[in-house]
């Protein structure tokens, strides 16, 4: 039992913060969504760091991570309200590596690895997909069959989600996809269970943004002659919120624990399911009273703060909300 | 970061498991109230296997464990159903007198501590000082080489089973800062002029006491740490390094008994989701004491404001297990099973409120930890 993180862990996750609070500030980020909703210019930088290649296997250029490697810079993405893609096209490279041939991994794989290629994954052939007008290919789960088709060649409407994140409603048809695999039921709930409890961790970092710029909301702003925060009803509730937050991280750190080193399929799925139903409970109560006890600035556009409340609310309910988890946490 | 036990974790936690399995009685397994006997009884088999204060330095019988095997240890003991060890000698007199007492108080206290021969409690709240407990006022005032002590303490929990209670006294009602003028003081239960009386709770049972003190003389060198400094170890104790304030072996041995008395409930799915997210709570409260455990190890520093948050969740996890417990039985039951789960849904209403309410504990998050 330990929760360190290894040096090569922590100077990964130095490094990728240290990148967010130069090159991704509030601002940065506005010109991103004004722009066409993400940035090869950042997508190359992450690509130089490693992120692409880091939980993939070295056989095909990576480094042979886990969701552990990742949660620290998922938690940096969750804090600094990351736009680009790189959850997407890790999981749905997780897929290829596990559900592929050989001579399939060859080909998609390394480019990954290299930040020349994106993927995203997508449940059903119609549906509402993050990162699919920025992706090159598609891979669409159809009945128990994993396919994968060239971005270009499928039917796509691009738009924004309710957090900015750029997202496409796909029309994805066998007839111009390649067969993956067969039966990738159980490659596709691993990948999933992967990306859900990377998810956590994001939310995580979200929460932890919010709860600290509420705090300090809380130390600045002045009414009846005094900081807000003097007052009690309201120390209550920024304590409760980071409850929230401490919980949540305790729990994103299992689902990540549990998805590298479980042999048990339903021990994982448990743990994860765990997770995202804390998680998804938590983002809740820390998003809408961080804007909450920030007043009427909390509605505002202007502040970071409305930004982190419509990622989280987004963010519980991706890869599954608390309802879905609940069930299948039951059913295990 | 490997949240799984180690092999050898694992291998120290089946030893514990099964020693505790092994030498508990079966008559004292998950009794709802203890006698002083019984609660002695199992004190002194751990304290026989070298096991009742893992925490102690060694010299005075601790076992040396590291912070992991402590907390594996606490957590299968509160696990195995065994009546709970009182921590007012173990984990609180000791623990002052271990950082604040003379060698000559420790040589004293502890090893009668320790075997179970002393029994201790706590004399901090008072009918006017609950929360506000620096405005206690029972009196010490030093005659000679005797304090002579007059007041009243309250909620006095097993004061009539005590041999001795710790009590924060005032020495000196005259200092501008309140906290200055409390002092910590052992009082033999012996001592003439002490009065025990009896509050009954709302599930019938006599746990709590009210504690009168009329001209109680206590020999002066039964202070600890200096006049005047009763805060400052008072403080200590709340930061001390407690594993055990969330409970979580105990509420994971109450989970595991309303799963069995939930078993026809369970297609209910409103009770079901309740069920689950409460299950869900305790995982996270666990490991978030883990992750506290572990920055403790890695920084040195004691917890701090951090058990307050374990304290906050332990309880609140600790009612909703009672409460959905009294939800599977019919509430005009009378029968010695139903009621005895109605009267822990009873009783467990006063966790969130002892040891420093939940609402003084979220002030003291607030002002430790976050700076308000």
């Amino acid at each position: 039992m330990n929760f360190d993180y290894s040096e090569e862990q922590q100077l990964l996750a130095d490094s990728v913060r240290r990148f967010l609070q130069n090159k991704y500030q509030f601002e940065d980020r506005k010109k991103i969504i004004a722009g066409e909703g993400w940035s090869s210019d950042v997508w190359a930088k992450l690509a130089e760091m490693g992120l692409t290649g880091l939980p993939l296997s070295p056989d095909y250029g990576g480094f042979g991570g886990g969701a552990v490697d990742l949660m620290s810079v998922m938690e940096a993405f969750g804090e600094a309200l990351v736009l680009e893609p790189l959850l997407p096209t890790l999981m749905a490279a997780r897929l290829v590596g596990r559900a592929a041939s050989d001579a399939q991994k060859r080909a998609l794989l390394p480019a990954v690895a290299e930040g020349r290629l994106r993927m995203v994954f997508a449940a059903s052939p119609k549906a509402n997909v993050v990162g699919a007008p920025a992706a090159h290919k598609l891979l669409c789960l159809l009945e128990k069959d994993l396919f994968i088709a060239d971005a270009a060649e499928v039917p796509m409407k691009p738009y924004r989600t309710l957090d900015n994140m750029l997202a496409a409603r796909i029309d994805f048809s066998p007839s111009k996809a390649d067969l993956l695999a067969k039966d990738a039921g159980a490659a596709v709930e691993e990948a999933l269970d992967f990306a859900t409890a990377l998810v956590c961790a994001e939310a995580v970092g979200a929460m932890k943004f919010s709860c600290d710029t509420t705090l300090e909301y809380l130390k600045t702003r002045k009414q009846f002659g005094v900081p807000i925060g003097t007052f009690q009803a309201l120390q209550h509730r920024i304590v409760d919120m980071f409850i929230s937050y401490e919980q949540a991280k305790s729990m994103a750190c299992l689902a990540c624990s549990k998805v590298d080193s479980s042999e048990n399929p339903a021990e994982r799925a448990r743990a994860v399911s765990a997770a995202k139903i804390k998680v998804a409970d938590a983002a809740r109560h820390v998003s809408q009273e961080s804007v909450q006890l920030h007043g009427g600035m909390g509605m505002s556009e202007e502040l970071k703060v409305s930004h982190s409340f419509r990622r989280l609310t987004v963010l519980a309910r991706q890869c599954g909300d608390a309802d879905h988890h609940l069930e299948r946490f039951a059913s295990l | 970061m490997d949240l799984n036990y180690s092999a050898e974790e694992l291998a120290f936690r089946d030893q514990a498991r099964d020693w505790l399995a092994k030498s508990l009685p079966a008559e004292l397994k998950d009794k709802g109230h203890y006698s002083k006997d019984e609660l002695l009884r199992w004190h002194r088999i751990l304290a026989k296997q070298g096991w009742v204060a893992p925490a102690w330095p060694k010299e005075w019988g601790g076992t040396g464990w590291n912070v992991v095997q402590r907390y594996i240890f606490e957590e299968e003991l509160g696990y195995s159903g065994g009546p709970p060890l009182i921590p007012f000698g173990l984990t609180m007199c000791a623990p002052v007198l271990l950082r604040f007492g003379t060698e000559a108080q420790k040589k004293r206290f502890l090893p009668r501590i320790y075997q179970g021969e002393d029994f201790w409690c706590q004399g901090y709240s008072e009918p006017g000082s609950g929360s506000d407990l620096a405005s206690l006022k029972t009196r010490a005032i030093l005659k000679a080489d005797k304090y002579i002590v007059n007041g009243q303490k309250i909620w006095t929990t097993l004061a009539h089973y005590a041999d001795w209670i710790f009590c924060l006294v005032r020495t000196d009602p005259t200092v501008e800062k309140r906290q200055e003028g409390i002092s910590f003081l052992l009082i033999d239960m012996k001592t003439p002029g002490i009065t025990v009386r009896p509050l009954i709770l709302m599930d019938g049972a006599h746990e709590v006491n009210e504690v009168f003190f009329d001209d109680v003389k206590v020999p002066a060198e039964n202070l600890v740490h200096e006049e005047g400094k009763g805060w400052t170890v008072a403080k200590y104790l709340l930061g001390y390094e407690r594993m055990n304030t969330g409970r979580i072996g105990e509420s994971k041995r109450q989970l595991a008994r309303l799963k069995e008395i939930a078993a026809g409930k369970m297609k209910d799915m409103r009770f079901r989701d309740r069920l689950s997210r409460l299950e869900i709570e305790l995982i996270a409260l666990e490991i978030t004491n883990l992750r506290f455990l572990d920055r403790m190890r890695r920084t040195g520093q004691p917890p701090g404001a951090d058990v307050s948050m374990l304290k906050i969740k332990g309880t609140e996890i600790q009612q909703g297990l009672t409460e959905l417990a009294m939800e599977c039985i019919d509430p005009l039951a009378g029968d010695e099973t139903s009621m005895a789960l109605q009267k822990k849904y009873l009783t467990t209403r006063k966790t969130t409120i002892y040891a420093g309410s939940n609402e003084i504990q979220r002030n003291i998050i607030a002002k430790m930890t976050l700076g308000l």
